[in-house]
C-alpha cells in the first residue's frame, strides 16, 4: 500500500473519531455562538431609531427624512402626553422645543439643527471599540483553536503509544504516513472550524447592519487570517505530534508540551498587550508564531502595505517546513521508545527503525 | 515457508538484551516462545515485526530479507492489550484490516466472521473499553488476524484468558497454522505451552537455550530417571546397585539409575518381591526442561 493511501486511511479515522468527540463539538458550537454574539449583539443593543411625537407637519417630514420614527399627533399637549406615558422617546413642540424624559435625544436635536459639513481625513480609522475587539477576537480564536487541535494531535499520538496500538500500525504502514494522516486530518478540521467562525462572523456583521466601511476592513483581515491560520497550524502540528510521542503517557503530556503551549500562548498575550504599539506590532507581524494574529490586525487597522502579508506568509511557510522536519524526526525517533519519557535530544538522535 | 531469525543482537543503553539469537519458525506449526520476564521475548518479537531494528543479525521470510510489503502480510499482537479504547471493536478491526491492504468491504466481512468465531459477535458495536479484559484480548486476536496473515506473531496471547477462551483462541490459531502460516507465540505459562505448541524455543538472558520440536526436546533432555510402583513398601530399592533414590512414598519410588546398572535386572528383582503396577522412565515436564536449560 502506498504511503498516500495509508495516510488517507489514518486521516479518515482521525476525522471520524474527532467528529464524535464531545469536546470538539462543544468547542465548535461555543465559538459559533461567540461569533454571532460578538457581531450581532452590539448592533442590536445600540437600539433602533427614536420615536418622536410631533404635531407640526413640516417638522414631521424633516424628522422622518432623518430616519426617525414619527408619530403624528393633534397638538402639543397630546405629544407631551405620549412622551410621559412612554409611547414616544421624544416630542417636538412649538418653539420649536424638544421634550424628553431623562436623556437629551441627540438624534432628534441633530435632525433639527444645521450641522457644518464634515470631511474625514482618515476615513479608514476604526472605531476604538472595534480596534480592541477585532484583534482580541482573532487572537482568541487562533489561540484556542490552535491549542485545542494541537493538543488533540498530541493526545492521539500519546494514546497510540500508550496502548501500543502504534506497534501494530508501524509494523504495517510507514511512520510518515501516520504523521501525515494525523496532521492533515486535524489541519482540515481546525480550518473548517475557523472558516465557519469567519463566515458566521461576517454574515452576522452584515445582517446586523454593520456599515460598509467596517466590512471593507474586516474582509481582507479575515481572509488573510485564514491563510495565516492554516500555515501557522501546520507549522506547529508536527511539533505537537513529536511532543505526543515524547510523552508516552497522557499524564506526562502537559509537562512535555509546555514549550509548545508557550509558543502559542506568548504571541496571544503579546498581540493583546502590544496591540497599540505600532513598532512592536510590525515586528510581531513577521515573527512566524505571532504573525497569524498580528498581520491581520495590522491589515484591519490599515497599517500594513499590500506586500507585507505575502512576505510574512512566506517566512512562516519556510519556518513551517523546518519545524515539520524537526517534528517528524522527533516523532519517529521517540514513537517506539517504550520506557517512559524521551528527551528531545535522544529522540533526535535515535535512528528510526524502519 | 519458514521465518528465520539469524544471529540477532540488540542492546539498550549499553545493556545487551539479545545475544546472537537464532531460531526458525516453521510454516504450518505452532511455535511456543518461552522465557522468564525480561529474557528478551518481546524484544525479539518487535525485531521480527520491524518495530525495532536489530544492532546486528537478520530476519528472513521464505529465504529473503523482510521488506515492508512482506511485513504487511504479518499479523502481530503486541504485549500490552493495545487497541483504541474509545473506538468500537468492529471499527478498529476493520481499520487495521484496511491498513494491512484490505478493501473496506472485505475487511468488514472478515471482521464479522472473526468476531463471531471468537465469541464477540454481539459486541462488535461496543467501545473496546466497555469489554472485559478477556474479551478485549479476543478483540486483539481478531485485530492480528483480520487480514489472514502469512505469518502470525503473538506476544502473550493466552495470559488472562479463561480455559474456554484459551480453547477458542487456540482453535483460530491452529486454523491459521493449518493454512501453512508459521505461528509464533510467547508465554510464560509453561504448562499451557507444553499442551499447545508443536515446536519450542526457550530463551534466557537474551540467548536461545533450546529449540526444536516438543517430543525431541523432551527426549534429549530426558534424565536417567525412573518411576516404580509396587504392591507394598518400595523401601528396599535404596539398597539396589546403581540406584540413587530421589523420592519415596510408600509403594512409589522415583530414582536415578547409573549408566552401568541394568533397568531390566531391577525390574526382575521388583517382580520377585511382589506385584509391579508401573515401571518406566520419567519424561521431564517442560517446567523441568526449562529449569535445566536456563541454569
Amino acid at each position: 500500500m502506498s504511503t498516500y493511501a495509508a495516510a488517507k486511511l489514518v486521516a479518515a479515522r482521525e476525522i471520524k473519531v474527532k467528529l464524535r468527540d464531545k469536546t470538539f463539538l462543544f468547542s465548535t458550537v461555543f465559538f459559533l455562538l461567540f461569533a454571532v454574539a460578538s457581531t450581532v449583539l452590539p448592533a442590536l443593543l445600540s437600539g433602533g431609531a427614536s420615536t418622536v411625537a410631533v404635531a407640526d407637519a413640516a417638522t414631521a417630514a424633516r424628522l422622518s427624512d432623518a430616519g426617525l420614527e414619527v408619530r403624528a399627533v393633534a397638538d402639543d399637549a397630546a405629544a407631551e402626553k405620549l412622551v410621559r406615558d412612554g409611547s414616544a422617546d421624544a416630542a417636538v413642540v412649538a418653539g420649536p422645543a424638544v421634550l424628553a424624559m431623562e436623556d437629551s435625544p441627540d438624534d432628534v436635536v441633530r435632525a433639527l439643527s444645521d450641522s457644518p459639513p464634515v470631511r474625514l481625513l482618515d476615513p479608514d480609522a476604526v472605531d476604538p471599540f472595534l480596534a480592541f475587539a477585532v484583534p482580541f477576537a482573532l487572537a482568541f480564536v487562533f489561540f484556542f483553536t490552535s491549542l485545542l487541535f494541537g493538543l488533540s494531535i498530541a493526545q492521539s499520538v500519546t494514546e497510540e503509544k500508550q496502548t501500543r496500538v502504534v506497534e501494530i500500525l508501524v509494523s504495517s504502514v510507514p511512520t510518515r504516513a501516520l504523521l501525515a494522516g494525523k496532521v492533515a486530518a486535524l489541519t482540515l478540521l481546525s480550518f473548517i472550524q475557523v472558516g465557519l467562525i469567519a463566515i458566521v462572523a461576517l454574515t452576522g456583521a452584515r445582517l446586523a447592519g454593520a456599515d460598509r466601511g467596517l466590512l471593507h476592513l474586516l474582509q481582507p483581515a479575515i481572509g488573510w487570517f485564514l491563510a495565516f491560520f492554516v500555515i501557522g497550524f501546520i507549522m506547529l502540528a508536527a511539533i505537537w505530534a513529536g511532543v505526543g510521542a515524547l510523552a508516552g503517557r497522557q499524564e506526562d503530556l502537559n509537562g512535555v508540551s509546555q514549550p509548545v503551549q508557550m509558543a502559542v500562548m506568548l504571541p496571544f498575550f503579546a498581540v493583546i498587550f502590544l496591540g497599540d504599539n505600532d513598532a512592536a506590532m510590525r515586528v510581531l507581524s513577521y515573527i512566524p508564531f505571532s504573525a497569524p494574529v498580528a498581520m491581520p490586525v495590522r491589515l484591519f487597522n490599515g497599517d500594513a502595505a499590500a506586500w507585507e502579508p505575502p512576505l510574512a506568509l512566506l517566512i512562516m511557510a519556510v519556518t513551517a517546513l523546518l519545524l515539520l522536519v524537526v517534528g517528524s524526526r522527533v516523532y519517529a525517533g521517540s514513537l517506539l521508545r517504550t520506557n517512559g519519557k524521551t528527551s528531545w535530544a535522544v529522540a533526535w538522535r535515535t535512528k528510526a527503525s524502519i | 515457508m519458514s521465518l528465520n531469525v539469524d544471529g540477532v543482537s540488540r542492546s539498550f543503553d549499553g545493556r545487551q538484551v539479545l545475544k546472537d539469537v537464532s531460531f526458525k519458525v516453521a510454516g504450518g506449526r505452532l511455535t511456543g516462545f518461552v522465557g522468564a520476564n525480561g529474557a528478551g521475548k518481546t524484544t525479539t518479537m518487535r525485531i521480527i515485526l520491524g518495530v525495532l531494528a536489530p544492532d546486528s543479525g537478520t530476519v528472513t521470510w521464505q529465504d529473503a530479507p523482510l521488506t515492508r510489503d512482506g511485513r504487511q502480510r504479518f499479523g502481530y499482537m503486541p504485549e500490552e492489550r493495545g487497541l483504541y479504547p474509545k473506538m468500537s471493536v468492529t471499527d478498529q478491526v476493520v481499520y487495521l484490516g484496511q491498513l494491512h491492504g484490505m478493501s473496506r468491504p472485505a475487511a468488514l466481512k472478515r471482521t464479522a466472521e472473526l468476531l463471531e468465531r471468537l465469541g464477540l459477535g454481539e459486541r462488535g458495536g461496543d467501545k473496546l473499553e466497555k469489554l472485559s479484559l478477556g474479551n478485549q484480548q479476543r478483540a486483539q486476536v481478531a485485530a492480528a488476524m483480520v487480514h489472514d496473515p502469512d505469518v502470525l506473531v503473538l506476544d502473550e496471547p493466552f495470559s488472562g484468558l479463561d480455559p474456554l477462551a484459551v480453547e477458542t483462541v487456540l482453535e483460530v490459531l491452529r486454523e491459521r497454522a493449518a493454512a501453512g502460516a508459521p505461528v509464533l507465540f510467547s508465554s510464560h505459562q509453561l504448562d499451557l505451552v507444553e499442551r499447545l505448541c508443536d515446536d519450542l524455543v526457550i530463551i534466557a538472558d537474551g540467548t536461545i537455550r533450546a529449540a526444536g520440536d516438543r517430543a525431541s526436546l523432551r527426549a534429549s533432555h530426558s534424565l536417567p530417571r525412573y518411576r516404580l510402583l509396587v504392591g507394598s513398601d518400595a523401601g528396599w530399592i535404596r539398597d539396589q546397585p546403581g540406584v540413587t533414590l530421589l523420592e519415596l512414598d510408600g509403594p512409589e519410588a522415583i530414582f536415578e539409575l547409573s549408566a552401568a546398572a541394568d533397568d531390566q535386572e531391577l525390574l526382575r528383582s521388583a517382580l520377585a518381591r511382589g506385584p509391579v503396577h508401573a515401571f518406566g522412565p520419567v519424561v521431564p515436564s517442560l517446567t523441568e526442561i526449562f529449569r535445566e536449560v536456563i541454569r
